[in-house]
């Protein structure tokens, strides 16, 4: 086997070091019921040619984004990757390394980290920022914890234009966890009313910006109702490239900020891996989740970089811990703090712009075709659509055109009467041929 | 027993050559992005915007945000610079126990990155990521093979997420029993992972510690004695995290059973086993598979990782959605479980695809006899090292069979002066990156050695030569190897203390003094 360098003499000789007779002596410890009478069932193993024979075929079976006229987004989005980005990480010192324990050969993770922390707090307008989470959702569960420890009240209030499967893990945790949780209604035109629900009964109120519908939302009044009652203004986002365009949460008042870091520097990979990314305030560190890298000296004295404030964490605090989190997204943070390294503040801002006029774009084009409505007073690089009829099977029939047009709402809210609605997305990498395509296989399949 | 490969001089330290740049060679210093980037600077040339009117009302940004950009060689030369800082397991030998640094074969890095993997969004029609489904759902049977259970759960997203998977599907199966508020107690050894208290924790149990036997592993009566109506459940890491196998299993899951409660096993370590026994054998009911240990997935600094849970029966009702229904000719993911006893959702998506697909190419490169085989040679590697040192280090809890790691303590040090802290970083200087160290934390002075199976002979008679020419150095007295330690890496010791004292963590104009 191809990975495995003993031979057969090899292990005879480490065998008789060892002073048994066989491997399988090496299990005795195992109740004797349990060992194997027969190998599983399970295929031999197989070349790396015929590996790969079989994954091509299974992939032929999928559609990439590439190979359409691509709208999806909805908490993933596709955006142009350089590719300097994934040569580097792929570097064995990157790829094959871990957790830096040993800051003394792990500078490299070390530094990188404590960039990615930087930008991520330069981002969202906060003062500092973790070394990154599971994903948006998984952060955003996070955070509510964490105010839940900092207000040291247990209820939850989520805007109805959270992404719903945030929504879900927030509620999921809360449910096992014993804390109370309570949901807007889907507000597909960011008009409910947070304010007059925010009282000191709640730790903590999360709202999305842009929304899952696309729309934009000012932060600012909700932060100042959620301090006037002691409790904390969770802001969430699932596409950071508008970060680039748009006012940070951090400047509207928000106390925590976390958010999706997939679409700079991460391909879209069916739902994973992806980078949670997590900030707040100096004065709530203590109670921050995850791994941090702080800047200290070594013994000669010279700048160097370690992981830090680990006391907040499980494999010392145990039961006590902030969180049982264990690992961060190391690599995808590091193919977003080199993508975003590569954009600088004049590249992602391009981005951002190219990004809002692709969609303003299209949204012009459909505000003039027939049996759709753009529902979105404001958006960035998304926005929600009214259509004649059923948006999932709009979708599948438009899918057979070569176009995918975006998430039917009903497949993120089913059962919620929203059956006509669908999220349209448009990025960097959609073309005048690509809204011609949508907007001729919209009219032929509605 | 190798001898000593090559004589090199004794370093002296006033011998280190004073340069003008700080380098050394290849060892070259890097300052921060945001000491050399420029605002105006990209490396991403992207065309002009169309001339549109704007749809972002007022909140369109109006500050600068500060971030720095570099062209596309100085990132380059930033990042290739920062990466030689780094050990790595392509560049050696990395024992880190419970970590299991094997082999990341770079064919399973091509093939995650396909288009039809990479470039599908999770939530387009699944009438266009047939294949993607099936993939999960082979995944799947793979595990379930392995593990001899009837239900998996792929979503989480790591070990500790999959912890909390396993551990919300046993409370909300005693919840759906009404046991709920009086069942609020999980069964914890002490030798146990950070994360199996802190998950428990999370969920509002309250943990009851089991003591462990002197033998290091813990014994059926020692859990019955612990055993009431409050038990919902107990947490058991096996091979446990001293490196041993956990005899009495099979008679703990009867306890635990007996007494109404079930049986969470940590899986971490189920390299040792996998091919060779299933857990489902021994009565648990919910484990957690690090993929990116057990099969390989690279651990890419920290992440991103994939904890799989498999599930009993009893539990299989309970998975949180998404999960793979076979729906006539196709596969359908359920994402809504409305009306069924499915827990809800761990995370926005379906789990870690890009994870899924580079531990399914391993597991089919190897087949179920390579599985096997590599839980053998790792198992062999791990009592080799200990054969190799059992008379010059010492063990806790004497010398018997271990698993895929060998944990010593520092017994053997007593004495010399060296702390395991000085041995481990004096491994630096040899080249190696250290054992974990301290962990698990009721063995003084924990040195616990995973080489696994991706080691030639060759490979592990050089590092056991190196670490008895380390230890006859440390009972020599030879101080100047160890308390200096390390010289030779790219950073003397780190002021951890300082760090956390005075916390810097992100870059200002003002850090950039020190």
């Amino acid at each position: 086997m191809r990975y495995q360098p003993l031979s057969e003499a090899d292990r005879s000789a480490m065998l008789a070091t060892i002073g048994v007779p066989a491997i399988e002596a090496l299990y005795a410890d195992a109740p004797t019921e349990t060992l194997l009478e027969t190998p599983l069932d399970l295929p031999s193993g197989k070349s790396e040619l015929d590996v790969e024979r079989f994954f091509s075929r299974l992939a032929a079976r999928n559609l990439p984004a590439s190979h359409a006229a691509f709208f999806v987004g909805a908490g993933a989005y596709k955006h142009h990757i350089p590719a300097s980005v994934d040569h580097l990480i792929q570097r064995s010192e990157f790829l094959t390394s871990y957790t830096p324990y040993q800051p003394e050969i792990s500078q490299g993770t070390l530094q990188y980290l404590f960039e990615f922390q930087t930008q991520v707090a330069l981002l969202t307008g906060m003062d500092v920022a973790n070394a990154s989470m599971y994903d948006g959702s998984t952060a955003t569960a996070e955070a509510v914890l964490m105010a839940h420890r900092l207000t040291k009240r247990r209820k939850a209030l989520l805007s109805g234009g959270l992404h719903p499967h945030y929504a879900e893990v927030v509620r999921t945790v809360s449910r096992l966890a014993e804390d109370d949780v309570e949901t807007m209604a889907p507000d597909v035109r960011a008009v409910e009313d947070l304010i007059s629900r925010i009282d000191d009964t709640l730790s903590c109120v999360v709202v999305q910006t842009p929304d899952v519908f696309g729309n934009l939302r000012d932060l600012t009044k909700i932060a100042e109702a959620c301090h006037r009652n002691g409790a904390l203004l969770i802001a969430a986002f699932t596409e950071a490239v508008s970060l680039g365009l748009l006012k940070s949460p951090g400047a509207m008042g928000a106390d925590i900020v976390v958010g999706e870091g997939q679409s700079i520097g991460n391909s879209l990979n069916f739902g994973g891996p992806y980078v949670g990314l997590f900030a707040t305030r100096h004065e709530f560190l203590r109670q921050m989740p995850g791994r941090l890298a702080g800047e200290s000296v070594d013994a000669d004295g010279r700048r160097s970089y370690v992981l830090t404030l680990s006391t907040r964490e499980q494999h010392i605090r145990r039961d006590k811990a902030t969180s049982n989190i264990c690992t961060n997204s190391g690599l995808c943070a590091l193919a977003f703090t080199i993508h975003l390294t590569l954009l600088g503040e004049a590249g992602l801002t391009r981005l951002a712009r190219v990004n809002h006029a692709n969609a303003v774009l299209l949204a012009k084009m459909l505000a003039e075709a027939p049996r759709v409505e753009v529902l979105n007073e404001t958006f960035f690089n998304e926005f929600t659509l009214r259509v004649d009829g059923d948006a999932a099977e709009l979708v599948e029939n438009m899918a057979t055109r070569g176009v995918l047009a975006g998430v039917p709402v009903s497949r993120l809210f089913p059962g919620a009467g929203l059956d006509d609605r669908l999220i349209v997305a448009s990025t960097e990498v959609n073309t005048d041929e690509d809204r011609a395509a949508f907007v001729a296989a919209l009219k032929e399949s509605l | 027993m190798l001898d000593r490969p090559a004589i090199v001089e004794p370093l002296d330290d006033d011998k280190i050559p004073a340069t003008f740049t700080g380098n050394r060679g290849l060892d070259q210093e890097e300052p921060l992005i945001f000491e050399i980037g420029r605002l105006d600077a990209t490396g991403v040339d992207i065309g002009a915007p169309a001339p549109v009117e704007t749809r972002l009302g007022a909140l369109e940004r109006n500050a600068p945000i500060g971030l720095p950009g570099l062209t596309e060689p100085e990132t380059m030369r930033h990042y290739v610079r920062l990466s030689r800082k780094n050990y790595s397991i392509d560049a050696g030998l990395y024992p880190l126990g419970s970590c299991t640094m094997k082999h990341n074969p770079r064919s399973n890095e091509k093939i995650a990155r396909y288009e039809g993997f990479a470039d599908i969004h999770p939530l387009q029609p699944q009438s266009t990521a047939q294949g993607a489904l099936e993939l999960m759902q082979t995944l799947a049977d793979w595990l379930m093979k392995l593990t001899n259970m009837q239900a998996v759960a792929l979503s989480p997203k790591a070990g500790a997420h999959g912890e909390l998977c396993g551990m919300m599907a046993i409370k909300s199966a005693i919840a759906a029993k009404g046991e709920g508020t009086t069942r609020n107690v999980v069964l914890i050894p002490q030798s146990a992972h950070g994360t199996n208290p802190a998950t428990a924790a999370l969920l509002g149990f309250s943990v009851r510690v089991v003591p462990a036997a002197p033998d290091g592993t813990v014994r059926a009566q020692a859990v019955k004695d612990a055993l009431d109506d409050d038990v919902a459940a107990i947490m058991l890491t096996n091979p446990n995290t001293c490196g041993l196998f956990e005899r009495e299993i099979v008679d703990i899951a009867d306890a635990i059973h007996a007494a109404g409660g079930y049986f969470y096993c940590d899986g971490a370590n189920f390299n040792a086993i996998a091919g060779v026994l299933r857990p489902g054998d021994f009565g648990i009911d919910a484990m957690h598979i690090n993929l990116h240990k057990t099969f390989s997935t690279p651990h890419g600094g920290g992440g991103p990782g994939a904890g799989p849970v498999v599930l009993s029966e009893r539990l299989a009702p309970f998975a949180p959605v998404p999960f793979i229904r076979r729906k006539g000719d196709s596969l359908q993911l359920v994402e809504d479980a409305e009306g069924a006893q499915s827990f809800g959702r761990l995370t926005a998506f379906h789990g870690q695809m890009g994870m899924f697909v580079r531990a399914l190419a391993y597991m089919l490169a190897h087949g179920g006899d390579g599985v096997a085989q590599a839980s053998k040679d790792a198992v062999l590697a791990a009592n080799y090292v200990r054969a190799s040192l059992r008379d010059v280090m010492t063990q806790p809890f004497g010398d018997r069979i271990c698993m895929h790691e060998v944990l010593f303590d520092d017994g053997w040090l007593r004495g010399t002066g060296v702390t395991t802290l000085d041995f481990a970083k004096a491994m630096i200087d040899e080249g190696y990156h250290p054992m974990t160290i301290y962990f698990p934390l009721v063995v003084h002075g924990a040195m616990l050695i995973e080489p696994t199976e991706s080691e030639s002979k060759a490979s592990l008679d050089l590092f056991i030569a190196t670490l008895r020419d380390l230890a006859q150095s440390a009972k020599a007295g030879d101080m100047t190897r160890f308390a200096q330690a390390p010289r030779l890496a790219p950073r003397r010791r780190v002021d951890e203390a300082l760090a956390a004292r005075k916390p810097v963590l992100r870059w200002e104009e003002k850090t950039a003094a020190i």
